[in-house]
């Protein structure tokens, strides 16, 4: 699928071929930005060059760093002022999964710290 | 060809990158935008924003069942954790041909915006097979977990684990099979505006199952083996 292919498009001035020339240059470095950052994680999962504990800090950004690359580059959010109505939906989009996720584990961890666990009643019982 | 189908100068000037775009009815660009300047926004800018403000409800219902994954991961019941059942090879290969499959999903939008029928074609067949791949690697997974007794109901964390990716997996069928639906409308009806209002959602819809699989495959997976 290269761009050579995809410029054949019957009925296309010049314009357009230029359109599909910089979509394709758009996605091509979208996807190569997301291919590094998995590999990144992939390899930041096996290395030891990295503090073990701080292993999964390293992951869980590196993930959000590729989230931003897919919105960016394949779902074309941009901060652009004609994008106002879709960042700003996505900040509360972001917001609620932030309550949702951080607010259970928060209260979870808590709750384990504070509550004994059945297997813990259980062993007591004996 | 149809011939309903818009001119191609009409696609061109379409703004596929820009959902939400406030220029609405006028063709007189404005900068105040967010505020609906120049009336009612176009049925593009109406229906792309409306699936966009659905996806994002889909993705805090995925973020739901991350919660509960987060928080019952460690509650194994004795069973087997995420060491011991991952196969990341399987798992590298499954987020290879989803991001390969959003990249020419990717593809595929350029030549609708063309009009160009074939290619059109050809990049949403090579999006659907590499989505049919992911697919069976998935169900894979899930039979090897299930013969080796790690089934859906062994522990709470593999009750959350095969919720979650499950959710994923039935996403992206649900996903394949409205992909084979486009490719119909196309094949059937040509390039029309309406036809061009639901690629766009299709294609929305594809990319984000890419941006949960991102979540999905570096905290369930590459977290889930660490030592």
């Amino acid at each position: 699928m290269s761009p050579e292919q995809l410029d054949l498009a019957p009925g296309d001035g010049p314009d357009a071929q230029h359109r599909v020339r910089s979509g394709v240059r758009t996605y091509l470095l979208g996807l190569a930005l997301a291919v590094a950052l998995t590999a990144a994680s992939f390899w930041a999962a096996h290395t030891p060059f990295i503090y073990g504990p701080s292993v999964p800090i390293a992951i869980t950004a590196l993930a959000v760093a590729q989230m931003g690359i897919h919105l960016v580059f394949f779902l074309h959010i941009t901060s652009a002022p004609d994008n106002t109505n879709n960042i700003l939906a996505l900040a509360f989009g972001f917001l609620i999964v932030c309550i949702v996720v951080l607010g259970s584990l928060w209260i979870m961890t808590h709750l384990a710290v504070n509550v004994h666990s059945m297997h813990d009643v259980l062993q007591m019982q004996r | 060809m149809s011939t309903d189908a818009i001119p191609a100068a009409h696609l061109r000037q379409t703004d596929v990158d820009k959902l939400g775009h406030g220029h609405g009815g006028s063709h007189r660009h404005t900068y105040a935008t967010g505020h609906s300047g120049g009336g009612p926004a176009s049925k593009r800018v109406v229906v792309g924003y409306g699936f966009w403000i659905f996806l994002l409800s889909d993705i805090i219902m995925f973020a739901a069942f991350f919660a509960a994954y987060a928080v019952l991961s460690r509650e194994l019941a004795g069973g087997p954790g995420g060491r011991e059942l991952f196969d990341l090879r399987s798992t590298a290969m499954q987020t290879g041909v989803l991001l390969a499959s959003s990249f020419t999903c990717g593809m595929a939008t350029l030549a609708v915006e063309q009009r160009n029928a074939l290619w059109t074609q050809i990049a949403l067949l090579v999006t659907g097979l590499l989505g049919a791949v992911f697919l069976v690697l998935e169900i894979r997974e899930f039979a090897s977990f299930v013969s080796r007794d790690a089934g859906p109901s062994r522990s709470a964390f593999l009750s959350s684990f095969f919720t979650l990716v499950g959710c994923h997996g039935v996403h992206v069928t649900a996903g394949l099979l409205w992909l084979g639906t486009m490719m119909a409308q196309f094949f059937a009806k040509g390039f029309r505006q309406n036809i061009g209002h639901r690629y766009l959602c299709f294609s929305l819809f594809w990319h984000t199952l890419d941006i949960i699989w991102v979540a999905l495959f570096s905290l369930v997976y590459l977290v889930g083996s660490l030592p």
